[in-house]
């Protein structure tokens, strides 16, 4: 860990989760990972059109900084979105047909897998070039500032090699607004490792331009919740925009037809002992002593029933129309 | 007789936005403590405040995206792009982040922001700060283009981008920041964003341009009535949404129509003007032509500039050979 020092000394005590909470969590993080099997399933099959970016490995991220926001935040996400969305509580199925591309589908079957949107709940964006949630959330925190809310930026570690980013803190930082940076450092942006292509650290990238930031275990549901606490309360508190550097893996390729043989020998087996998953279940029957096992299968099993019946209903959606559509909103 | 200044038009304009909606703000280089590089935005910080009228690092995509993600949260911001020349580094905002997100969020939400930008040329820029980049935006759906001629046109046109729910692209031409306009023309009326406008009727020929070539044309037709000539003048206004209708109209009655266009003559919007008429107007025809600029960069030294830019002398001798009539003297 590596943070300025001044970082999280000033912060109240999070309020430990109730066991309820935890499984709470939990399930989220399960629909996320099983979501995601599904979307691959069904791109296999056909049935998802186009490309899809998953987020299988990287659900401690959302899922615990999601935990910690309110009503009143936005969030950007990025292409390999769907654990962004999920996290917020978009609706699952509505989020498949959008998948699908099915009139039912959360923008209507308009936005896809890269870029969806549902202000319902928060998120502003999900955005297919990289860097771009950046932007967006640094904007966002701009009208934020008027209400008390906080605007989170989810973007990768190749993100940080982007215009947006260097501007966009830079911006942020003189405007003291209230926004949270959470780089996802999963190793490799597209199918480069980081250190081909990335100077320096991370972190230091933020830190030079005075923000205070911290590298994180990322698939540490509660290391993310105590730092996303941490950073929201400052920023929600005048103290600026935050930079967390969450250090996770992407169990999957980079994209639907990337098998990811760049990955170092034994390295996808290394990460899979750390699967956040695995680490949240321990996490929970360690914290509580009436949790047992039977609850966290139970949860599993539950997710599975939700899953197939999502895969029902998204098949038989009917697909949209094709017709004029409005340019302008009038 | 009280005169309205273009910069004015625009600085009014800004005031009157700021001052009708809480949620308008205005940021960019320069606008708020120094009061614009064009002098078009002075007084308004001291008026509204450090939280509404801000100045920004030198960081256009930031600049634009913050406008982008603070249109989508509820605020209304104006932001200056100083030359339009720097924004082909706002591009990702513009394009892909504000004008699809009303289409692509399945309507969920609209971007309401108004980038402004001074272009064109005559100015002893260079290439890289003389262009007028409408065009390049004029092929994106989901963004507004508006081009104004006038000081009155400037401030209605302004006013009713600011109040627009969509993303707009503001130009302001260099050259027309000094012009001024008697108050009494000056209307109050609100106008619509994509509707062309007559600015001088005419039974001969239709000249159509924007910006600053408006009024190189109300000068040609002028020259022109003195051989018996008499050119109608169409001011588009705005280049997206485009209005066929006004275009279509007047060739019908005209039965000839030139574009006058400052810029490239490959790809610009004189070659849509003729698309439309060409597709919707082909039995009015009897001649249709562009003039624009040479496909080359912009150049620097003042006599190669003039050359290269199509003025007055240049619209009266190309209507004069396409009518076969002797040029006025």
């Amino acid at each position: 860990m590596t943070g300025l020092a001044d970082s999280a000394s000033q912060t109240p005590a999070l309020a430990p989760l109730s066991l309820d909470q935890a499984l709470a969590l939990y399930r989220r993080m399960v629909l996320i990972r099983r979501f995601e099997d599904t979307v691959q399933v069904l791109f296999q099959r056909g049935e998802v059109p186009g490309t899809t970016h998953l987020y299988s490995g990287q659900e401690a991220v959302a899922t615990g900084v999601a935990s910690i926001l309110e009503p009143r935040d936005r969030v950007a996400g990025t292409y390999r979105g769907h654990g962004h969305a999920l996290s917020l509580g978009v609706d699952p199925q509505a989020l498949l047909d959008e998948m699908l591309g099915r009139a039912s589908g959360l923008c209507g079957g308009r936005a896809g897998s890269m870029n969806v949107i549902d202000l319902a709940h928060g998120l502003m964006g999900c955005y297919g070039i990289v860097g771009g949630s950046i932007g967006a959330a640094t904007g966002a925190a701009l009208a934020l500032k008027r209400s008390g809310g906080v605007a989170v930026a989810y973007f990768g570690e190749g993100a940080t090699n982007q215009g947006y980013f260097h501007e966009c803190l830079n911006f942020a930082k003189v405007h003291n607004l209230p926004a949270l940076y959470v780089c996802e450092n999963n190793l490799y942006g597209e199918f480069t490792p980081m250190e081909d292509v990335t100077a320096g650290r991370i972190v230091a990238r933020a830190q030079t331009l005075e923000l205070p930031a911290e590298t994180i275990d990322g698939n540490d549901l509660w290391a993310v919740r105590a730092a996303a606490a941490a950073a929201v309360a400052r920023a929600r508190d005048g103290g600026g925009p935050q930079f967390i550097e969450a250090l996770t893996y992407r169990f999957v390729g980079h994209s639907r037809s990337d098998p990811g043989a760049y990955r170092k020998p034994g390295e996808l087996d290394a990460w899979r002992q750390r699967d956040p998953l695995k680490l949240t279940r321990a996490g929970i029957l360690e914290r509580y002593e009436t949790a047992d096992e039977a609850q966290l299968d139970a949860t599993d099993a539950d997710v599975e029933r939700q899953i197939e019946q999502m895969i029902a209903a998204g098949l038989a959606a009917p697909y949209p129309t094709p017709g004029p559509a409005a340019e302008f909103k009038a | 007789m009280p005169t309205l200044e273009f910069r004015e038009a625009i600085r009014q304009a800004i005031d009157e936005s700021l001052a009708a909606d809480e949620r308008v703000i205005l940021f960019g280089e320069d606008v708020a403590v120094a009061g614009g590089v064009f002098v078009t935005t002075p007084g308004l910080y001291e008026k509204y405040g450090p939280e509404r009228v801000f100045d920004t690092p030198i960081s256009e995509l930031a600049i634009t995206s913050a406008a982008y993600g603070s249109a989508v949260c509820g605020l209304r911001p104006v932001i200056e792009i100083m030359f339009g020349d720097f924004l082909p580094l706002a591009m990702d905002s513009i394009v892909n982040q504000a004008a699809k997100f009303f289409y692509i969020s399945g309507e969920q939400g609209s971007v309401p922001l108004v980038v402004r930008a001074a272009v064109g040329a005559g100015g002893r820029f260079g290439a890289i700060h003389s262009q007028n980049p409408g065009t390049w935006f004029q092929n994106v759906p989901g963004l507004k283009v508006v081009a104004p001629s006038t000081p009155a046109d400037a401030l209605a046109l302004l006013k009713a981008s600011i109040a627009d729910d969509n993303p707009v692209l503001f130009l302001e031409h260099k050259r027309l920041y000094s012009v001024k306009q008697e108050l009494e023309s000056v209307g109050d009326e609100p106008v619509s964003l994509g509707q062309a406008r007559v600015v001088r009727e005419g039974l001969d020929v239709t000249l159509v341009s924007i910006m600053k070539g408006v009024g190189d044309c109300l000068e040609a037709a002028a020259r022109l009535s003195s051989i018996g000539v008499q050119a109608e003048v169409i001011d588009l206004r705005t280049l997206r949404p485009f209005d066929h209708d006004t275009l279509l109209a007047s060739l019908a009655k005209t039965n000839r129509l030139v574009a006058i266009e400052e810029g490239p003559l490959t790809g610009g919007w004189a070659g849509e003007v003729l698309a439309v008429v060409a597709e919707h107007g082909l039995h009015d025809i009897d001649d249709v032509w562009r003039l624009a600029t040479p496909d080359h960069p912009i150049p620097f030294s003042p006599p190669l500039e003039d050359a290269f830019l199509p003025g007055v002398d240049t619209i009266v001798a190309s209507v004069c050979e396409r009518l076969g009539v002797q040029a006025p003297r």
